[in-house]
């Protein structure tokens, strides 16, 4: 089976970020996205849950888009400006992936 | 008074929503495994936040609407601007906090906890005190303002409020977020179906209410409770004497506000009430997304592990104790 190399990027960040992030990718041209629910955690801003959250707002959510090497620039620099104050984690990893056109 | 105070306190501490408080307080300090999940947790928010909205705007279709209702918006929509700037010099007196954490802790005791307020009322109708239904729509109209004074309170002092881009919807996101939209929602339809609606759905709002809201305790109590025990360096003495102090303070505005207003005692107790919660559903939310910079552990700590506590047992005896000392 014929696999591409393409980039892997998962950007965890404050539940009440979430939709300013996605709709920062949708309009640097990113196709697809996953939104993720994440159970806990720890940080340097501490130990959280998402058990029995009264609000969204100390929760967080794990938002995946698997693109084109070329195209990273570009989503990085538009997730950037949205994470760069909050709490969170943006790693890039590299994958393989079956039917490249898709992406 | 002080005998009204206490028997009152006592009563309350010994009731079944403040005892499941306590066991989820208790619970989550002792690092049970107890946890509500958070899709439950949801759940009852909104049963709770469906039923007082609807059972307010039934009770102000029985009683009609008088020239009280605009005043009472009106003197919540000042506190809710005017409580912060309150709590911001207070914080500056009492604590080392930087101007961004004070402004976001100051947003959220100028807010209101709609638990708080469906605490009180479940204590007048035990007390068989009357309130106002209306109450319901000034809780509502107190979530925002506070908002944007402690947005300007960050911003005044050249703190790091936000960029354009994050502040963008915000003003949306505050006055249609879930609960208001809910809580309003359920109101408004209250009002047109009156008690003819309530007969309907009766069995499902009235009845079950209590033992919701005991559930709904229990999760808040495992929440205040994770809270504290991760907030080992985040607590100071004067952060937990601000947030003893400001709930006090803030009651007595409500309680001056509800007077000058002319509402019942059951009215003022609420006003009270709302006026010395903190926010801890709002506001949080508005904080991640416009003063980044702001410690959300110190906040959410302060609100829900210390204030909302207080207020739950012993701010609400005290509260309906002035209110029946000063009211009519």
């Amino acid at each position: 089976m014929e696999t591409n190399t393409a980039k892997r990027v998962e950007i965890i960040i404050e539940a009440p970020m979430e939709e300013r992030l996605t709709s920062a990718l949708e309009r640097a041209g990113v196709k697809g996205f996953t939104v993720l629910p994440v159970l806990g955690g720890t940080g340097r801003s501490g130990r959280w849950s998402r058990e029995g959250q009264v609000s969204r707002a100390g929760g967080m959510v794990a938002v995946i888009c698997i693109i084109r090497e070329e195209r990273l620039h570009d989503l990085l620099e538009a997730a950037f400006k949205v994470v760069k104050n909050h709490i969170g984690v943006v790693s890039v990893t590299d994958c393989q992936v079956l039917r490249a056109e898709r992406f | 008074m002080l005998e009204t105070i206490l028997g009152l306190a006592a009563d309350n501490l010994l009731s079944p929503i403040i005892l499941f408080f306590v066991l989820g307080l208790a619970a989550a300090m002792l690092r049970s495994d107890l946890s509500v999940p958070e899709a439950i947790a949801k759940g009852l928010s909104i049963y709770l936040l469906f039923a007082i909205g609807y059972k307010g705007g039934v009770a102000v279709s029985d009683h009609g609407i008088d020239a009280t209702l605009l005043m009472t918006l009106t003197a919540g929509i000042v506190l809710s601007f005017v409580l912060p700037l309150i709590a911001f010099a207070l914080l500056g007196v009492m604590t080392r906090l930087n101007r961004t954490d004070a402004a976001a802790v100051a947003g959220h005791y100028g807010s209101i906890s709609i638990v708080t307020f469906v605490a009180a009322t479940s204590i007048l109708k035990s007390q068989g005190i009357l309130s106002e239904g209306y109450m319901v729509a000034v809780a509502a109209a107190m979530e925002a303002p506070a908002i944007l004074s402690a947005l300007w309170l960050a911003s005044r002092g050249g703190g790091n409020v936000a960029d354009s881009s994050e502040r963008e919807g915000l003003l949306r996101e505050i006055l249609l977020n879930g609960s208001i939209v809910l809580l309003v929602g359920s109101f408004l339809i209250g009002l047109v179906t009156g008690k003819e609606g309530l007969a309907e759905i009766e069995s499902f709002i009235v009845a079950p209410f209590k033992g919701v809201l005991c559930l709904f305790l229990l999760d808040m109590g495992l929440v205040a409770g994770r809270g504290l025990r991760n907030s080992r360096g985040t607590l100071t003495a004067g952060l937990i004497s601000f947030g003893i102090v400001m709930p006090v303070l803030s009651s007595l505005l409500g309680l001056a506000a509800g007077l000058l207003v002319g509402l019942s005692t059951g009215g003022v107790m609420l006003l009270m009430t709302l006026s010395a919660s903190a926010s801890y559903i709002a506001v949080p939310a508005a904080m991640r997304v416009a003063l980044p910079q702001a410690n959300p552990s110190v906040y959410l700590t302060m609100s829900l592990g210390v204030t909302f506590p207080f207020n739950l047992t012993l701010g609400i005896p005290l509260y309906l104790s002035l209110a029946s000392f000063f009211g009519n």
